[in-house]
This record gives C-alpha cells, sequence and structure tokens, in this order.
C-alpha cells in the first residue's frame, strides 16, 4: 500500500513458511497449558486454605470437598483413559498421514473426534452423578469452572478433528501439516487432563 | 535485515475504487498484515484520549481531599477504567498493532501468519473493550453496584485477553516461522525480536488471567462466596493491570529504541547479541506474574528470611530492569559514532524508554517494604511512567515507520515537539504521585487524604501533566491524520536515507 512499491524492484518469491500452523498451535498449546495450569495453582490455594478436618482412617484431611459429594471414580477413571486413546488416535493418524494412507488417516482423525464426543458425554455423566449444584458453594463453583473450562478445550479439539478430517477427505492426504497439529493438540489435551483428573478427581 | 515492502494484494484491498462503502469493507475485511495493525494502533489511540480524559479528572478531583465536583459512586469506577485502560485498551493493543505492521515485513514476509485470526483478535478485543467501557459507564467493573454490569465487565475483560491473544499467537508465529529463507531468529530485527518476545509473554502470562477471570467470573454471576464477589475482582486479576506484568507489555517499545538507535548513528548495532539478551531479559518478569502475588523486598529476620525475600524480588523486579539497563547502554553505544544524524523520531523513542525505566526503578523502590509505598498514590505513578513512556515510544516508532506505513511522513518538527512537551507532561503527571507517594497519600481515593506538606500543590502538579498529555495526545492524532492523509508521499523512509532529520 505504499508509494515505494512502485518504485523499487519487485520482491522475490513469496517465502515458503516454515510449518506456520504446528507452530501456531505449539502457541496455542503454551497459552492452554497455561490457562489450566493457572485455574490449577488457584484450586490448590483454596484448597490449602480450607479448614481441616478428620476424615476416614482418623487422618487430617482439608474440609475441601464437601462431605455430600461423592467423586464417581469409576467415570472418572474412565475419562482419563479416554483422553490419553484420544492422543493415541491423533498418533495414528499422524503415522498413516507419513504413508499418504488417507483411509487409515481419515478413520484416525474421526476416532479423535468420536473420542472426544465420548468424553464430553462422560464429563456430563460426572456432573450428573455428583450431582453438584453449582451455586453450592466455593467448591462447587471452582469445579463447574476448571472441569467446564476443560471441556471447551475438548470441544475445539472435536472441532479440530474434523476438519483435519474432511481436509483428508477432500484430497490433501500428503499435507501432514494439520494432522501433525491435530495430533499436537490432542496431546496437550489429554497431559492437561490428567492433570486435572489427578488433583480434582485423585487429590480431591 | 530484510525488508519487503510491497502493496498487499491480500484481502478486499481491490476494492479501493468502488467508493466509501467499498473502502470501509475493505479494513473491516482485511488481512493486510499493515491495515491489522494499523486498526490496532488507531483504535488504540481513542482509548488513550479516554485514558488521560479520566486520569484528568481524577486528578482534577484530587487537587481538593474535602470536596467532590463529581459524583462519589463514579469514583470506583474511574479507577477501574484508568487501569484497566492503561493496559488492555492502550499498551498492549498499540505494541501489539505495531508489531502486527511492521514485524511481518522486517523478517521479509509478505504478510502476518493467520491474518484472518490477527483480524479476529482485532474485533474481540475493540468489541470486548466497548463492552467493558459500557459495563462501567453502567457502574459495572471493579466494586461495581450493578452485578449485570459487573458481569458484562468480565465477559468484555475476558474478550479483550482473547483479542490480544489471538493477535500475539499470529505475531509469534510469523517471526518463528515466515522468516525468509536463511535468516535465522538471530539475524531478525531488535524490534522484530522483541515483538517476538513480547508476544510470547502474553501468550504465557494472559491464559492465566484468564483462567482466574473464568472463576472469578462464575463466582460472581451464581454465588459471590469464593473471589469476595465484585471487590474481588482488582484482587484477583489487578497483577494484569500492575507492575511486573506491565513490564511485559512495554517490551517491543524497547525493542523500537534499539531498533532506532543504530539508525540515528548510521551504523550496524555493536553487540546485538546483547540487546537480544536484554529484551529476553525483561521477560524474566513473566515468572513473576503468573505467581499472582507480589515479591516484595522484606528486609527482616535471619539471613534466611532476607535470602528467601530478596531472590524473588530481584529476580522478577530487578532483572528487567538490567535488561533495560543493558539495551539503553547498547544503544548509547551505538550512538558512539562519527556518522551520527539525530532524526526526530529518536527524539521521543529515547525519553520515553528513560519513562519506562523510571517506572521500573520506582517499581523497584516500592517494593521495598521498609519504604511503605504499598498501596499509595506512588503504585499510581508507577503506571503512569510506563504507559506514557510506552506512548511516547509509540509515537516514534509511528514517526519512524510511517513513510513504510502510510507513504507520507510527519513533519519532524512535530513528532519533536510533541515528544519533548508528552515529556514534559508524563514527569509532571507523574512525579508529584511518586512524592505524593511519600507522603503516604492512598492510592484509589481522591478525597480525605491528609498530609504535612503541599498535597494541593503535587495533584494540582499532576493534573496538569495529565492534562498537558491529553493536549499532546490530542496534537498527536491531528497531525498524524493530517500528516498520513494529505501529506506529500515520499519514497523509501526518508528519516533512514537521509531526506529527513
Amino acid at each position: 500500500m505504499t508509494v515505494t512499491a512502485d518504485r523499487v524492484l519487485p520482491a522475490g518469491p513469496a517465502t515458503a513458511a516454515r510449518h506456520p500452523l504446528f507452530i501456531a498451535t505449539g502457541v496455542v498449546v503454551a497459552a492452554g497449558t497455561m490457562l489450566m495450569f493457572g485455574m490449577l495453582a488457584v484450586w490448590f490455594k483454596f484448597r490449602d486454605a480450607s479448614p481441616l478436618r478428620v476424615g476416614r482412617n482418623n487422618k487430617m484431611i482439608h474440609d475441601w470437598l464437601p462431605a455430600d459429594l461423592k467423586i464417581p471414580e469409576v467415570a472418572t477413571n474412565t475419562l482419563a483413559i479416554t483422553m490419553v486413546i484420544a492422543a493415541i488416535m491423533g498418533q495414528w493418524a499422524v503415522y498413516s498421514a507419513a504413508r499418504k494412507d488417507a483411509q487409515h488417516t481419515t478413520l484416525a482423525l474421526f476416532i479423535t473426534g468420536v473420542i472426544g464426543v465420548a468424553a464430553v458425554n462422560a464429563q456430563v455423566a460426572i456432573y450428573k452423578q455428583m450431582g453438584a449444584v453449582l451455586a453450592d458453594g466455593a467448591y462447587q463453583t471452582m469445579f463447574y469452572a476448571i472441569t467446564g473450562t476443560m471441556l471447551v478445550l475438548i470441544c475445539t479439539g472435536i472441532a479440530f478433528s474434523l476438519v483435519a478430517a474432511f481436509r483428508v477427505l477432500g484430497g490433501r492426504v500428503t499435507d501432514r501439516a494439520v494432522v501433525t497439529a491435530h495430533a499436537m493438540y490432542w496431546y496437550f489435551l489429554s497431559t492437561a487432563f490428567i492433570a486435572l483428573w489427578f488433583v480434582v478427581y485423585v487429590q480431591k | 535485515m530484510t525488508t519487503v515492502n510491497l502493496p498487499s494484494t491480500l484481502g478486499a484491498e481491490a476494492t479501493a475504487n468502488s467508493g466509501f462503502l467499498g473502502s470501509v469493507a475493505a479494513w473491516l475485511t482485511t488481512t493486510d498484515h499493515k491495515r491489522i495493525g494499523r486498526l490496532f494502533i488507531g483504535t488504540s489511540a481513542l482509548w488513550l484520549v479516554a485514558v488521560v480524559g479520566v486520569a484528568s479528572l481524577l486528578g482534577f478531583e484530587r487537587v481538593d481531599s474535602k470536596s467532590l465536583t463529581l459524583n462519589e459512586g463514579m469514583m470506583t469506577q474511574l479507577f477501574a477504567a484508568s487501569k484497566t485502560l492503561a493496559s488492555f485498551g492502550v499498551m498492549v493493543p498499540l505494541m501489539l498493532g505495531l508489531s502486527l505492521a511492521l514485524a511481518p515485513t522486517q523478517v521479509g514476509s509478505r504478510s502476518v501468519m493467520f491474518a484472518r485470526n490477527a483480524m479476529l483478535g482485532f474485533y474481540l478485543w475493540a468489541i470486548g473493550g466497548a463492552v467493558v467501557a459500557a459495563s462501567l459507564i453502567g457502574n459495572g467493573g471493579p466494586g461495581g453496584g450493578n452485578a449485570q454490569m459487573v458481569d458484562l465487565y468480565l465477559l468484555g475483560l475476558a474478550m479483550v485477553m482473547l483479542g490480544l491473544l489471538a493477535a500475539a499467537v499470529s505475531v509469534v508465529a510469523t517471526v518463528l516461522s515466515a522468516r525468509t529463507a536463511g535468516t535465522d531468529l538471530a539475524d531478525v530485527s531488535s524490534f522484530a525480536w522483541s515483538s517476538m518476545i513480547g508476544s510470547t509473554s502474553l501468550v504465557l502470562t494472559l491464559p492465566v488471567a484468564l483462567g482466574t477471570l473464568i472463576y472469578v467470573a462464575v463466582d460472581h454471576h451464581y454465588t459471590r462466596v469464593a473471589f469476595e464477589a465484585n471487590m474481588g475482582i482488582m484482587k484477583w486479576l489487578g497483577w494484569s493491570m500492575s507492575q511486573p506484568q506491565t513490564f511485559l507489555y512495554v517490551i517491543p517499545a524497547i525493542g523500537i529504541l534499539a531498533e532506532l538507535a543504530p539508525a540515528v548513528a548510521r551504523r550496524t548495532q555493536p553487540l546485538r547479541g546483547g540487546v537480544f539478551i536484554g529484551v529476553g531479559l525483561i521477560s524474566v518478569a513473566l515468572l513473576g506474574s503468573v505467581t499472582q502475588t507480589v515479591h516484595g523486598l522484606a528486609w527482616t529476620g535471619t539471613l534466611i528470611d532476607k535470602a528467601k525475600s530478596f531472590v524473588p524480588y530481584a529476580l522478577f523486579n530487578l532483572l528487567p530492569i538490567l535488561g533495560v539497563v543493558v539495551v539503553l547502554a547498547l544503544a548509547l553505544f551505538a550512538l558512539k559514532s562519527d556518522s551520527i544524524k539525530m532524526i526526530a523520531p529518536f527524539i521521543p523513542a529515547f525519553l520515553g524508554g528513560g519513562m519506562i525505566l523510571t517506572a521500573m526503578l520506582g517499581n523497584a523502590l516500592q517494593l521495598i517494604s521498609s519504604a511503605n509505598l504499598s498501596g499509595t498514590v506512588f503504585e499510581e505513578g508507577v503506571l503512569v511512567y510506563i504507559s506514557y513512556g510506552t506512548v511516547l515510544v509509540a509515537w516514534s516508532a509511528i514517526a519512524f515507520w510511517g513513510p513504510t506505513l502510510w507513504g507520507r511522513m510527519l513533519p519532524a518538527k512535530a513528532v519533536a515537539g510533541i515528544g519533548a512537551l508528552g515529556f514534559v507532561a508524563t514527569v509532571l503527571a507523574a512525579l508529584p504521585m511518586y512524592i505524593a507517594g511519600f507522603a503516604d497519600q492512598q492510592a484509589d481515593s481522591v478525597t480525605d487524604f491528609e498530609y504535612s506538606g503541599p498535597a494541593s500543590l503535587w495533584n494540582a502538579v499532576s493534573t496538569a501533566g495529565h492534562a498537558l498529555f491529553a493536549v499532546c495526545v490530542v496534537a498527536a492524532i491531528a497531525t498524524a491524520v493530517k500528516s498520513f492523509a494529505t501529506g506529500d508521499r515520499v519514497a523509501g523512509n526518508p528519516w533512514i536515507d537521509g531526506g529527513a532529520q
């Protein structure tokens, strides 16, 4: 847009960006990591500030998780395993794309997306089983805030899977950048969820 | 340094001849990085007018601590507006706008990576900023009396943060992935480097603020028990609008100074690696920010107690100062040249850089517990120094790269004059706050402070400084609009090529 344009030599060929999507996804993953771990840090702060009470086995525990709330451990553990499997499926897509195997790449991407939907379903099931009411107290508020944020991140992962799958279906089999970035994002999702699972559901 | 300076063929620029509506549409749907950057710069200039206006009003109210001209209920909103807009309305978007406009060309790329993402960032930021302003006007924001407006403030702030994050991701991706073939990261310009470091710092810290904001928003909307409702907003999120977080917002400003010094000296920057290290050192502040805790210095107790207090204090507050000092020292070293030829844009850059350093030194002093400056207007003085200093540096950047961005240049006398006047205004606005801070004038209050000393004088001088800065801002905007719209067209960059001084 500058006047200099018609007075200077024409530029050379357009710069071929080196892995922009992979790098941008890496930056987004860094941001997401800071988001989730920042939220976990605040969670720790509140849990540590909660008063102590005598728990089962006569051990002193923080009175953070309300006594009337029970964590559904089967559902939460299944969800954690599900997230790990989603990351493995994402890596399968990379493996298949490297071999220009469009069928397996598409299949892997769709399975990743479906597993993401299953994760959302499992989280909703956890909400229903726990029966925690959001407005009941600090724990419930923070529980829904942090798990809700994780749900939003998982939903973006599902959208990413669908976009990547349709690109491969559309014939862009050799375009591995999207599939690789997609796998990295699901690695992040599974890592972030494992951290959340350990702090919120295991340590309580 | 490779610079690509071609008209963009991206986006809707082809509609330039389709009349006013076509031109507006071209701007609103653009994917040209220069236009996106200019949208950020132009909009943040409007917020800047609001910031200096609010600061002038608050200063005016402080002149007489016994009476109020404005409604007392407005004060909380005005203080919240000054802090929120200074950081998220001015400093961050101004620097990001310059980064978006300039960094791609400096690394040899024709466009910014993920230009639509950057444009989405602009929309989120602009709309979010309007929502924040509307909520503050409607008695929302920190300490606001209208619960729905407080919710709206938090929503707007989240949109602002998401928008800035989106733009920052594009800047980082551009510098990391779109450099000219064969160009290492160490070969990029000082400004491109500082843009990358500054944007990376945003990417690593704003999500932490966003996470806390989600907690605060959910709590405020449903229960108001855990995060102290409207009164807890600044307690939990204030760090994102305070020091040392603001040091991260102004990293590109230090890069601008580092870029202009060798341009003035007509030589390559000696010890370029040192400049890069200096810029990197400033980003150490992010480690302190993300802890969301003030790391003060309490020189009491045993030696171990002192060490426990000193190490984080020095790491998060003194190391960034060292970074700025290194860059300034190397800039002065570059100026030690026989071929030096002073250009007008360097004046506000140098003076603004000095203001930023003054803010950092003030912050380090304020955090020493025995100085008893915490909670006083000294803190506000630090924010004024750093935000107005950043504006001065941005003014120099707009002047220096104006020919590249607009094809026209600003008059040298106006650039230097407004820069010098802005420097005087900054000192007048902030220095009395430093002094009044030592007299224990409390922050975030316009009434009921009393101390031995000329309280009215300090506050009157500070108000005059804000008002003078407001005049400078209006003059700068008027000069820029006139010169960039109707000024003579220039070829190349006369500041560098020798056509201007």
